[in-house]
């Protein structure tokens, strides 16, 4: 019991250390440079990962509270990569500023609650790692303490995470009442699909719908993500809404599976309207931020339907797009957050000939933008064809086709910020930017991890091979 | 011979042009890069006879096959018959003109021949691939640089143009999406679902999902072939394309709608495609005819081609309609000489402008007499383009018409008719714009001091005027090229009737 205790909890483990460490310096010492920290910080975020790779059991622990298999770790280590390339990104943010270590204390915080929200076996313990998730992040969303927009932000965030986190418990006592149980496997083996149930699975998907921002219920993203820092956006973007659809794959997929035919229905719909509403908004925007903030809201209606596939191909794709959308998002967003941070513009307008004074930085957004809309030979086509390969896998082609077409929608948003940065004149296009050493790295790891998950077949068979069959 | 070749060529050239520094360096690169794929080719085609006159009848030659994603059989798995090998050839000749003739592009010239090349490797992978999930793949890696290259280098009303090609052509390739998943869905080899062209052929798919999903595949591939009504990226993509880009376009591009249409909708599905024979031969004659008229009232020189190419590549498409043996082999050359004299009437129009700034018919004027080189150039590929014997044009077209009068139904012996009708249409544009631009009275006392074309000039239009004089004296070659392939298809189309 002892080792197992360790080993099977050992990311979380390492996380926990990192902030004891922080908190050891926090207090210890104040003469530590931001520089140094940040450093240190990057460091211990690359071990990490790499520890993350090895040691990998499989086993349940705490009466099957907590539960963990290959395909956990491999999902947490996605989401500890994503933080890493995050920590890097935000470098150039937190350089001058003055409350590092609390805001890497309340990140990491958030990442451990993520963790556990993965390996829960219990819907108990699904919800304490979700609040633990949620509520530091509103904390890190007004990081810029004397913006105001920042603030606002970060009060529409809370607000929301409440009430969805409000609905998720309505529908959790729902089950638990008709049950009386809350552990995963035995409650798929209650559910039989009686009015009530569906009624508490439906709280259940609001929910979750607010957490991935899938319309009708994705109102609060563009805000929060306009007034956050870039850095809490992208982390909130890709690892918690990355964090959130693993959990959400696996919960559909284990304990409401005995309702499958309710929830493929109501994947459905959302998908669709997610992917619609969050292209057609994405149209219409100029602030960069809120552009992604549109564009992730119609990624997500694309992971939907790759989840309405109900198979070993839905929940490996699905996996598989949440890692190459680390990378591809990420890429992005590190180069929105570096002109943000070195220049303070924000607009598609601003990038008018970016190409001109700073090209390196333009072929990074633009691999990342190719990669997000899903052209080859970038990771984002092969991503965005196997979920749609399997939402295809039930032989609703009306789907795929509506998903086909809403890609032809997003490519052109895309292609008009690659149109501004490439093809448009401006007579005070940005200076040449000055990129510090760790965002560049991030950046390349981004690229790199574009070009080569894609290409390199390897990475989509491992992860196949950790799926579950349904 | 290994086909992989053909990719990892223009991959590492593309990626020795992103370290290279300055014009000369990158063009010179550019030059070996594409000369290699030309020899490439060539070496290809003599292999090719090679293993042919050895008694190799398989279907495909150098295949090579790995699985590439398992758990969704998706293969990498490539060979090619006569259709790809002339395909390939055509796709050579055309690369290494267009490097010739952007050998002065100054303005960004790293990224725009990084561009050309990686274009390239899109068309060759496409050609080869016999796996529909790579041949995808390759097709929507050529749309990009598409973009890039006309928005960036454009003239005109280059963003808007740039922009509507794109998205025409995603639109286009996101049908063939759903027609090419949808195949994949209703396959069954060894109880897994397969991408794999060989082995969809050779199992029948049940006709209600043949003719559920062919529209989307040959629709989509279509927009690549500018299928009327989808035509309209075709004109603003091509003028406001820089030279070699139109070349690109017009010569490579537009191949790949129209090889999609043949080796996959058409091969793949065949009773689908005898049911919708009818439609796609009202569309393509629809094509022929509109286009030839459009053109006649072009005044633009670049207009003029490119809408003569919705006409030209129109007669592909009614070729692979008509479904018969000779009809088919006529749409493969008709590609391959449409690829070769469109991409040299491009290359005079861009040489032609780069002198004299104009691309207006009216402005332009009496240019024989002073530059005759490039004026040459232009008539003969004017001529190529209204079919006169002894180029391209003419064995191409005769075989198509030849092709679609031996099927039988009096409706389909009325479009080729009107199809043949055409070439009087184009003979009346052609000429007309030869006659005024090139003939004439010198209408610009400044057209006097124009310099001919210079070296890589000369070579660019040489290597595609003897492409196209070697199919036009001697068209035997190519057309025992593509007869196995084509009889392949009709085989595969005769088993689809028998068991109607």
């Amino acid at each position: 019991m002892g080792t197992d205790f360790l080993i099977l909890m050992k990311q979380e483990w390492m996380v926990i250390a990192i902030i004891f460490i922080l908190m050891f310096i926090k207090i210890g010492s104040n003469e530590w440079k931001n520089e140094r920290i940040l450093n240190l910080v990057n460091i211990l975020l690359l071990i990490n990962f790499i520890l993350g790779l090895f040691w990998n059991q499989e086993g349940t622990l705490f009466n099957e509270m907590y539960k963990t298999n290959p395909l956990i770790v491999a999902e947490k280590n996605i989401l500890s990569l994503g933080t890493y390339i995050i920590a890097l990104q935000a470098y150039s943010w937190l350089k001058n500023h003055q409350h590092v270590l609390e805001f890497y204390i309340l990140l990491l915080s958030t990442l451990v609650g993520m963790f556990f929200m993965i390996s829960a076996g219990n819907l108990l313990m699904f919800y304490l790692g979700l609040e633990l998730s949620s509520i530091p992040l509103a904390a890190i969303a007004n990081f810029d303490l004397e913006k105001r927009k920042s603030s606002e932000a970060a009060f529409k965030f809370i607000i929301s995470s409440a009430f969805s986190s409000g609905l998720l418990l309505f529908g959790i006592s729902l089950i638990y009442g008709l049950t009386g149980t809350l552990t995963f496997t035995e409650l798929s083996q209650h559910l039989n699909g009686n009015p009530l149930e569906i009624f508490a699975f439906v709280l259940f998907i609001a929910g979750f719908g607010f957490k991935i921002s899938a319309v009708p219920f994705h109102l609060w993203t563009a805000d929060v993500y306009e007034g956050a820092p870039v850095s809490v956006t992208s982390y909130l973007s890709v690892i918690s809404k990355g964090a959130v659809l693993f959990v959400f794959v696996s919960i559909l997929y284990t304990v409401f599976k005995p309702i499958a035919i309710t929830w493929y229905n109501i994947l459905f719909i959302l998908s669709v309207l997610t992917m619609i509403i969050g292209n057609l908004f994405a149209i219409r925007q100029q602030n960069l931020k809120r552009f992604l903030a549109f564009s992730s809201i119609a990624q997500v209606g694309f992971i939907l339907v790759g989840i309405s596939g109900a198979s070993r191909e839905g929940s490996a794709s699905v996996v598989y797009f949440v890692l190459i959308y680390v990378f591809s998002n990420l890429g992005a967003f590190g180069v929105v957050g570096l002109v943000s941070a070195l220049s303070g513009k924000e607009n598609i307008d601003d990038y008018k000939s970016f190409y001109k004074n700073n090209p390196l930085l333009s072929w990074v957004l633009a691999i990342s933008l190719f990669s997000l809309a899903g052209i080859p030979p970038t990771a984002g086509f092969f991503g965005k064809f196997f979920l749609l390969i399997s939402g295809a896998g039930q032989g609703n082609y009306l789907l795929i086709t509506i998903a086909a077409l809403n890609m032809i929608v997003s490519l052109y948003y895309y292609l008009k910020v690659i149109k501004a940065i490439f093809m448009d004149p401006n007579d005070n296009p940005i200076e040449k930017l000055a990129i510090p050493a760790s965002p560049k790295l991030a950046l390349f790891i981004c690229v790199a991890g574009i070009v080569l998950t894609g290409l390199m077949s390897y990475v989509y068979e491992y992860i196949y091979s950790l799926a579950t069959s349904f | 011979m290994n086909l992989s070749a053909l990719i990892i060529l223009p991959l590492a050239t593309a990626i020795a042009i992103l370290l290279a520094r300055g014009l000369k360096q990158v063009r010179t690169l550019a030059l070996i890069g594409s000369t290699g794929q030309f020899l490439m080719s060539l070496g290809l085609l003599w292999a090719y006879w090679k293993e042919r006159s050895a008694g190799n009848t398989s279907q495909f030659l150098f295949e090579f096959d790995y699985a590439w994603f398992a758990p969704l059989n998706i293969h990498y798995h490539i060979g090619v018959d006569g259709i790809s090998v002339s395909m390939i050839l055509l796709t050579a000749f055309v690369v290494i003109a267009g490097v010739l003739v952007s050998w002065a592009q100054d303005n960004m010239n790293k990224e725009f021949f990084f561009l050309l090349i990686f274009l390239s490797l899109g068309a060759y992978g496409y050609f080869i691939s016999l796996d529909i999930f790579t041949l995808f793949f390759f097709l929507e890696v050529a749309v990009i640089p598409k973009f890039l290259l006309i928005g960036i280098w454009g003239s005109g009303k280059k963003e808007y143009s740039a922009m509507k090609l794109a998205l025409m052509l995603m639109a286009g390739s996101a049908l063939v999406f759903v027609g090419l998943v949808g195949l994949y869905f209703n396959t069954d080899v060894n109880g897994a679902h397969s991408f794999d062209l060989v082995a969809i052929s050779k199992m029948h798919i049940d006709i209600a999902s043949q003719k559920l999903f062919f529209p989307f595949a040959f629709i989509g591939f279509g927009v690549f072939t500018a299928l009327f009504p989808f035509h309209t990226w075709v004109p603003d993509g091509h003028s406001s394309a820089p030279t070699a880009a139109s070349m690109f376009l017009a010569g490579i591009s537009m191949k790949l709608g129209g090889y999609g249409c043949l080796r996959v909708a058409t091969y793949l599905m065949p009773d689908a495609a005898q049911a919708y024979a009818p439609i796609i031969i009202l569309l393509s004659t629809i094509a022929i005819i509109y286009g030839a008229f459009a053109t006649m009232m072009q005044t633009d020189l670049k207009y003029i081609n490119a809408y003569s190419s919705v006409s030209h590549c129109g007669f592909v498409l009614l070729g692979i309609g008509m479904l018969t043996k000779t009809s088919i082999i006529g749409a493969v050359m008709q590609m391959v000489s449409h690829g070769l004299m469109t991409a040299l009437f491009f290359a005079a129009i861009g040489m032609i402008y780069s002198r004299t700034h104009t691309r207006m018919v009216a402005q332009l004027g009496g240019l024989l007499k002073s530059i005759p080189i490039i004026s040459t150039v232009f008539v003969i590929a004017g001529l190529c383009s209204l079919g006169l014997p002894g180029f391209s044009g003419f064995v191409a077209e005769m075989t198509l018409f030849m092709g679609s009068w031996q099927n039988a139904d009096q409706w389909y012996r009325l479009a080729t008719i009107l199809a043949c009708a055409s070439i009087v249409v184009t003979a009346v544009y052609i000429l007309r714009a030869v006659g005024s631009a090139i003939m004439g009275p010198v209408r610009d006392k400044h057209f006097n001091n124009l310099t001919d074309a210079s070296w890589n000039e000369r070579l660019a239009a040489g290597i595609l005027i003897i492409g196209i004089v070697a199919i036009g004296i001697a068209p035997f070659w190519l057309n025992q090229l593509i007869t196995p392939g084509a009889e392949h298809i009709m085989e595969h189309l005769g088993r689809a009737v028998s068991m109607k």
